[in-house]
């Protein structure tokens, strides 16, 4: 039996992109079941999504940011006993055809959680900002050392997860910015983690949801929830797997 | 008698003011506007300022104790305290809330996907009885 693969889309205000990513997906794999989160959108993101009749779509009634966006998903793949989750985003900075390079290490059994990382080799499309690139490197560090595990790219929001790793997030991930404090609480609960270079578009639609000032409430807010998750006991799962 | 009202006039400002805070604290509280477990470092609190504000020698007592020279710095002290615990209740209070919300939105948006596939399941079992 061919294993069931979920990619949830979380979106927020993606209507002007949203048809091609679905598009996109569904040319590339038609086996794959695809399911847009849409947090709360103020534009047409549900009616687009909908209308395709190819995804799935959650509508949230309020906007309940990116981590529990996502989450729902995995709480969706969950119930629906599906074997891979992927996280893809809805803005069109992921690439489809790299989706079959994160699941293949779940397939093989060889990790728990891919994460697709822009800097795994050097990589001359993607160019992050001086203090971007500090930031992304304070994570590299900090959550490195303390899982003992070096993580390239811990802001990466391109991942795919197996089944146990699915119906643990779906129980335990942070509402906002849950990228970097993720590969703590994965880390720290012995999920297997490996890092796959993927080739990642600069953003084509909408801006990063970090900037200005709020980047140095990120890396506050980031780095707290880091420290907190390393320092908080190991969680045991409830469910059975 | 006049100079005596003037001489106390804080005290006499202190007692309304801090009678005028329970009574009020009760009183949403009776009506139902706080809840009871959230009322009690309120009313807690008002009872204090009550109990300072009418017994003066008290306030000293507890000034000298804590070793502060001028007393109503004790009364800010206390002041100040009462703020922070309220203020530290609802921020915890308030964590309570969002995560409840959220998870209400979780439930409530995978609910309303189930919901609509099962009408439209229902929808094109009617549709094929009619054919």
């Amino acid at each position: 039996m061919p294993s069931k693969v979920l990619i949830i889309i979380p979106a927020y205000n993606e209507a002007h992109i949203i048809k091609e990513v679905i598009w996109d997906l569904h040319s590339e794999n038609t086996n794959w079941n695809l399911l847009v989160v849409n947090d709360g959108s103020n534009d047409k993101t549900k009616e687009i999504a909908e209308s395709t009749g190819l995804a799935k779509v959650i509508n949230l009634p309020c906007q309940v940011g990116i981590g529990s966006c996502v989450q729902t998903g995995f709480k969706y793949a969950s119930k629906h006993d599906f074997d891979f989750a992927v996280q893809f985003d809805g803005d069109g900075q992921h690439k489809v055809y790299e989706i079959e390079k994160l699941l293949h290490p779940l397939e093989t059994n060889e990790a728990d959680v891919v994460i697709g990382s822009r800097f795994c080799v050097k990589n001359p499309q993607y160019k992050p900002s001086f203090l971007r690139a500090i930031g992304i490197k304070v994570f590299e560090l900090v959550n490195s050392i303390l899982i003992g595990q070096r993580i390239t790219d811990n802001t990466s929001g391109f991942r795919a997860y197996n089944k146990k790793t699915i119906s643990f997030l779906s129980e335990n991930y942070s509402s906002d910015y849950p990228e970097p404090e993720a590969v703590i609480l994965l880390g720290k609960n012995r999920f297997k983690i490996k890092e796959i270079h993927t080739e990642m578009d600069q953003r084509s639609g909408g801006k990063s949801s970090i900037y200005g000032i709020y980047s140095g409430y990120y890396m506050v807010k980031v780095l707290l929830s880091i420290l907190l998750t390393f320092i908080r006991p190991k969680i045991v799962n409830s469910k059975p797997t | 008698m006049n100079n005596f009202f003037v001489s106390n006039r804080i005290q006499y400002i202190a007692v309304i003011c801090s009678v005028a805070l329970l009574v009020f604290i009760f009183e949403l509280t009776r009506r139902k506007k706080i809840r009871e477990q959230y009322s009690i470092l309120w009313l807690f609190f008002s009872i204090i300022f009550v109990v300072l504000s009418i017994w003066r020698e008290g306030l000293d007592f507890f000034a000298r104790f804590l070793g502060i020279d001028y007393a109503p710095s004790a009364l800010f002290l206390l002041l100040v305290l009462a703020i922070f615990l309220i203020l530290i209740q609802f921020s915890v209070i308030i964590s309570k809330l969002s995560e409840e919300n959220k998870k209400l939105s979780q439930e409530m948006g995978l609910m309303k996907l189930e919901m609509e596939e099962l009408k439209k399941i229902r929808n094109d079992q009617i549709n094929k009885k009619q054919i």
